[in-house]
Formats: structure tokens, sequence, C-alpha cells
């Protein structure tokens, strides 16, 4: 991974509200969102010409652009793998205004994942024999095998095999982003901190996993506008680079199904991206002050603290347990509350909260804000950024 | 914003911090109440009933206040209707009714010649909810009950869902029409896997062996990942494994499957890794690392899978 040529940054953040049942279409969504992250950068609908989602995104690109007022699409383009999608649209917008072939990129997702299809429910999102999902999932759901749940279930299992984790362990993730979670307005569950003893009786969904470590089902859109951070001098907000960025899958890597590596207490995506993303931003683990780590269940973000080197292999518990992750932590992780917390818009609303923080607008704001580390989904192929303040 | 979230904005703006009141008791509190509620209730606690200072008990906190048979309010009552809010939903579609919580607090015992009057406040509204008997919302009725002296003796925080009954919902079917026997979902059998399920169909657990480097894939792909040969063979797995990692699934129970359903992730012998279902152990009693062997079962008609037992610790 060569340096960033030219250096681009998030200018605009636009979202709805998180809910459990938004009474609109996702295009609605979508439309709000992209339409308030224009606003909020200071452009015009015109000048938007990128567009970029994940392929799981209900709602065309064109359909969004027109509606927000763009003229000229020059560049679109999707990410596969669920959440893994959260970071490549953000590589995708970097190459495509980096290359010249555009110049203001919106990112954007809008989802009814909890009043429309749900995800862990089981429930099948296509029949067609050619479509690579039902080609894929083939070899699990004709066993029952068929939620998110019970995928990564397989993963914390042998991550407490190796290394002495506990679900109190997984609980504690679980009660420091359920207390970021309650100062926050916009989170599911303000107000309403967790204690690890109703951790340990909530019901178990997937053994290890019980259900306050899965993350919540949601409805919500988050959009960004991506630029130059030499257009960014231009426009009113405080631009947050992105310093490095790059996607990542392995031979051993599947959809969802992280079986084949042969560590599966590990996510091996985010080991094989950690040197490059800290060399190209000429940072180091040290000099990231907080993060938004994929929280889709709690167990995942163990071994997404050691991938990145914040602590020894088998050691993130113990780091977890000090307290390093949480309020008033050294390098506090999902201070909205993440989407365990808050809300799951598939990663976006994370990265959100990473701009309000380096704009100072978090609602649990922290002093040092220049570094942020930021992942996509762990067990899929993936993505991660280091975000910086300017 | 949507229809039915502006109309229950309106609602809350007309109705949620209206306090409404007084409602006055009809009687005063006295013994020969508190006895026919003993009585019905099968209490039989002397401090309500014996002692010469009894009291009443605390739990027939709201019923001092209650309307008389015919749904009238003792004199000097109020004329509005605190449960106003709830008939207004009736006509916005959310006609079902289910009180859901009701807590009590209790500030001094009542006891006989005590003359109770009530207000009752609706405290929220909440958003749409979707729930197991249908989409609606909660509303929370805050009641406080004062003696004669206006002070305080309780109050009770009350919350009731008012719901819009399900049409399609899973117990509405069940009730109506008998649910079609579901199936296992059928595997995309296609030129890369077909080989595999028509395998299992004869008995046989196959894995993919190249055959140019001999390097052994599963799940099926057309391709060699190590030398990239598109020429492959099956070999006839011996069922011999050992439990790489497990889960129990409890949640959400999708039929036919029974649960918990536990699904192993097994190291075969022949040196690939397989996901499949294990029965006949108690999902506390597996360990990481046991053995186990697989024997090929039809489970439905034209699907056939290997489903493992453990045989040793």
């Amino acid at each position: 991974m060569t340096n960033m040529k030219d250096k681009i940054a998030i200018v605009g953040i636009g979202a709805t509200e998180f809910s459990k049942n938004s009474g609109r279409s996702e295009m609605q969504l979508a439309c709000e969102a992209a339409h308030s992250a224009v606003k909020d950068s200071g452009l015009q609908g015109a000048d938007i010409d990128g567009m970029a989602t994940f392929s799981m995104d209900n709602n065309w690109e064109i359909e969004v652009h027109r509606q927000i007022g763009g003229q000229e699409l020059r560049f679109f383009s999707r990410t596969e793998f669920g959440g893994g999608g959260a970071i490549g649209p953000f590589a995708h917008a970097v190459s495509a205004i980096q290359s010249g072939q555009c110049n203001n990129v919106i990112v954007y997702r809008g989802m009814n994942e909890r009043s429309g299809l749900r995800f862990g429910s089981g429930e099948i999102m296509s029949m067609n024999a050619l479509n690579p999902d039902m080609i894929h999932f083939s070899h699990y759901f004709p066993t029952g095998f068929m939620t998110p749940a019970s995928w990564i279930a397989m993963c914390a299992r042998r991550y407490m095999h190796q290394y002495g984790a506990t679900s109190e362990d997984f609980g504690r993730i679980t009660v420091s982003l359920r207390d970021f979670a309650s100062t926050n307005p916009n989170a599911f569950f303000y107000q309403k901190p967790l204690t690890l003893e109703e951790h340990q009786s909530s019901k178990m969904i997937a053994d290890p996993l019980r259900l306050f470590d899965c993350c919540q089902e949601s409805d919500g859109a988050v959009a960004f506008v991506i630029t130059s951070l030499e257009r960014a001098k231009d426009l009113p907000q405080t631009p947050v680079e992105i310093a490095s960025v790059r996607q990542c899958a392995l031979p051993s890597s599947r959809q969802v199904t992280p079986f084949y590596h042969q560590d599966i207490a590990q996510f091996p995506e985010f080991d094989a991206m950690a040197d490059d993303l800290y060399g190209v931003a000429g940072v180091q683990a040290e000099d990231i002050d907080f993060a938004c780590l994929y929280d889709h269940f709690s167990p995942s973000i163990l071994p997404q603290l050691e991938a990145f080197k914040f602590c020894a292999r088998g050691e993130a518990k113990d780091l977890v347990a000090s307290g390093h992750i949480s309020r008033g932590g050294k390098m506090p992780v999902n201070t909205n509350g993440g989407q365990i917390g808050e809300a799951y818009i598939h990663g976006l609303n994370g990265i959100l909260e990473v701009v309000r923080q380096m704009r100072g607008e978090s609602p649990n704001q922290i002093d040092n804000t220049e570094h942020a580390l930021v992942t996509a989904g762990a067990g899929v192929p993936t993505g991660a950024a280091i975000l910086r303040k300017h | 914003m949507s229809e039915s979230h502006k109309e229950l904005d309106l609602l809350r703006q007309k109705f949620v911090g209206q306090r409404v009141g007084p409602y006055y008791a009809w009687n005063k509190v006295s013994r020969t109440q508190v006895w026919q509620w003993c009585a019905a209730m099968g209490e039989t606690n002397p401090n309500y009933l014996q002692k010469s200072d009894a009291v009443a008990p605390p739990t027939m906190l709201q019923s001092w206040t209650f309307r008389d048979v015919h749904g009238n309010y003792a004199p000097d009552s109020t004329d509005k209707n605190t449960y106003e809010v709830l008939g207004e939903l009736d006509s916005l579609g959310y006609v079902g009714s289910v009180a859901v919580s009701y807590d009590q607090s209790y500030h001094r015992y009542l006891k006989e010649g005590d003359h109770v009057h009530s207000f009752s406040t609706i405290k929220d509204i909440s958003d749409l909810k979707s729930t197991g008997l249908g989409e609606g919302c909660f509303v929370t009725e805050f009641a406080e009950y004062f003696d004669h002296d206006d002070q305080l003796c309780g109050d009770a925080t009350i919350t009731y869902l008012k719901y819009k009954p399900q049409q399609s919902s899973k117990t509405n079917r069940s009730e109506t029409a008998p649910l079609k026997k579901v199936g296992r979902i059928s595997p995309v059998e296609n030129h890369d896997s077909k080989h595999f399920w028509q395998g299992l169909r004869d008995g046989k657990l196959l894995i993919q062996e190249c055959s140019e480097c001999q390097t052994k894939r599963h799940p099926p792909q057309p391709m060699c990942e190590t030398c990239q040969s598109l020429e492959w063979q099956t070999i006839e797995s011996n069922c011999f494994g050992t439990i790489y990692s497990y889960t129990a699934i409890h949640y959400p129970e999708i039929p036919p499957f029974d649960y918990p359903n536990v699904i192993v992730l097994v190291d075969l012998d022949e040196g690939v890794r397989i996901a499949a279902q294990l029965e006949g152990t108690q999902p506390e009693k597996i360990e990481i690392g046991d053995r186990v062997q697989a024997h090929i079962k039809e489970v439905q008609d034209g699907l056939a899978l290997p489903i493992f037992k453990v045989t040793a610790k």
C-alpha cells in the first residue's frame, strides 16, 4: 500500500432518526440522510457526482442521486459482504476522487432492518439458485444453521477455548456500550444502562451468545459527503481526513461463515490490514485516541483490539476489564453505544459518531480526538480506516 | 414523518401531561369493604381484619375511587374522562387493549374513615412498536391517591398497550389455518456441488480432491486454489473427526428443527472442516476436541445430511 496521493476528507454527515419502525420506505430514509449530508457539507445536490453504498442496500444510487438534485453521476460503486461493506464505499470514494473520476461522493446506507426483512430471522433473502448467497449458504441452511448469531458464535466459542475468556468478559463489553448509549439521545437504549447481572441473565440466542451480546435490529439511514481536503478548505465543516483506508479478503475468508481460517478465534483480515493502515496514516496503535469497532456481537470486539495491537493476543478481555475502552478510558470504543447500544445501521452510525467526536458534537464528547480507527464487519471480507481530525 | 407518527404526535400534544381529577370515592374506607375484599381475595392477614387499629390492604388502592356499577363517578368528581386517549386510539384502529404493567407505591396505610380522591395524568404515549400482538403504542398513566387532608397516600404507574390486531401474525395463522408443513431449505445443487449432495443421498460423505496436487477441499469449488487445476475427483470420508467449535442455537426457533439445535464445526480426519448437526449429546456436555463420527441420514425426501455423534471425549 503506497501513500495517499491527495488527501481526502469527510465534509458532510446526515442521518435519520434510528428506530424500530421508521414508518417510511428505505428509499425515503436514504434520500433524507443523503440530502441532510449534502446540506451539512455546504455543497449542492448538483455538486454530487459519485455514489457508493453496500451491495445489500435496496436503494439504487441513481434514484437517490436524482432526488437529492444530482445532475451527472460519474462514479457509482457497491461493496459486498453485508457489514463488511461499511468501509469499502469510503475506499472507493477515495480512489475515485484521487483518480479524477469524480469530485464529491456520497456514501450512504438506508435500511428498514427491523420493520422489514430482519437479518437474524433466518428468513431467506433469495431462493434464486444462481444467487451467490444461496450457493454459498447451501452448506449451512439445510441444517438450520441460518443466523449471523450462530455463525459468529463459533468464533466466540473458539476464543473462549483458546484464551479463557468467559461470557462475563463479553458482558463487560456490552455493559460499556450500554453505558455510552445511556447518555446518547439518539440511542435506542438512551437512559437504559445495563448491568453485568442483567447481561448474564439474558436469554441464550446461540451459545455462547446471549441476547445482550447481539446488536440491535434497526431502521434508519446514514450518509456522508466525501471530497478532497483541498476543496474542504472552502466548506463550513471541520474536515475529517481519511488518513488511510483499505479492504481485505483472504483465501480463507467467507461470507459471514468464517469457519475456514486456520484459527477462527481471530478475524485475520484485521491483522492483515493493521500495518498498512498505521503505516500510510503515519501513526501507531498508541496514537489512536478512540475507535469505532464493528460490534454485531460483543465478543467480536476482542480480536479486533488484538489485531490492531492495542494489546497482545488473548489479552483483550483484560484490556476491557481495565476500563480501557469504556467511558473515561484511554481509548474509548464506540462512544455512541455502538450497534449494540445505539442502532444497527450496518456500521455507518459508528463512523458518523467518529465524525461528530472530531467536530466536538458528540453527546459523549471525549477530549482527544486526533485519530480514530474504524472497522467494517467482522467475520466477513471487510475493511478498515484511520480517520484524522483537521 | 409518516401518517401514523403524526397521529400519535397529535395525541401526545393533546393528552400528555394533562392532570385530570379529582375523582372521589363513593364511600369512606370502611371495615365492611375491607372484609368483603379480603373474603374475595382469600386474604387472612390479621392486620386487615382483626386488630382494633386494622388498616386496609394497600393493594386496594385503586378500588376506592372506582366508578359504580353504572359507570358513574362519585359526586363532585370531575366530568373529564382520563381514558379519552384510549378511545381516540380505538378510533385510529388501535382497538386492541392489554394492560402491560401496574406498579404501585404506598406512602401510608389507609384506615377506616379515610376519604380518598385521586388524580390521573397521561405521562407518555410511546412511538409505534411492533409487538407480538400487532403494531401499537404504549400508554402510560400515573395515578395519585390522596386522603381528605390532601396527603398523598399512594400512587400507581399503569402501562397499557393499544394495538392493531395483526391479520397475519403467527398466532392468528395457526388459529385459522393449519401451518403448511415446513421442510428444511434444500441446497442449490449446481455443476460445482451436485456430486456432494448426490453422494450424501448415496450414503457417502464425499470430499473433493485435486487431481493434480491432491489438495483436499470443502465446501466444493471448481478450481484448486493451490494449483489452479480444474481436474478433481472425490474421496469418501470415513466420517470420523474432531470438534473444532460448536454452538447450540436456541433462538429463533425455525421450523422444522428441534431446539436447541447443536451445530458443530468438525475437522474431518481427511483434513477438511465441515459444518453439520450433532445429535445425542447435551450442549453443556460437548467439548472442543471431542471425537465424533457422522452417520448419513435422509432428513427429508431427496435431502441427506451427515449427522454427527460424539464417540469419545
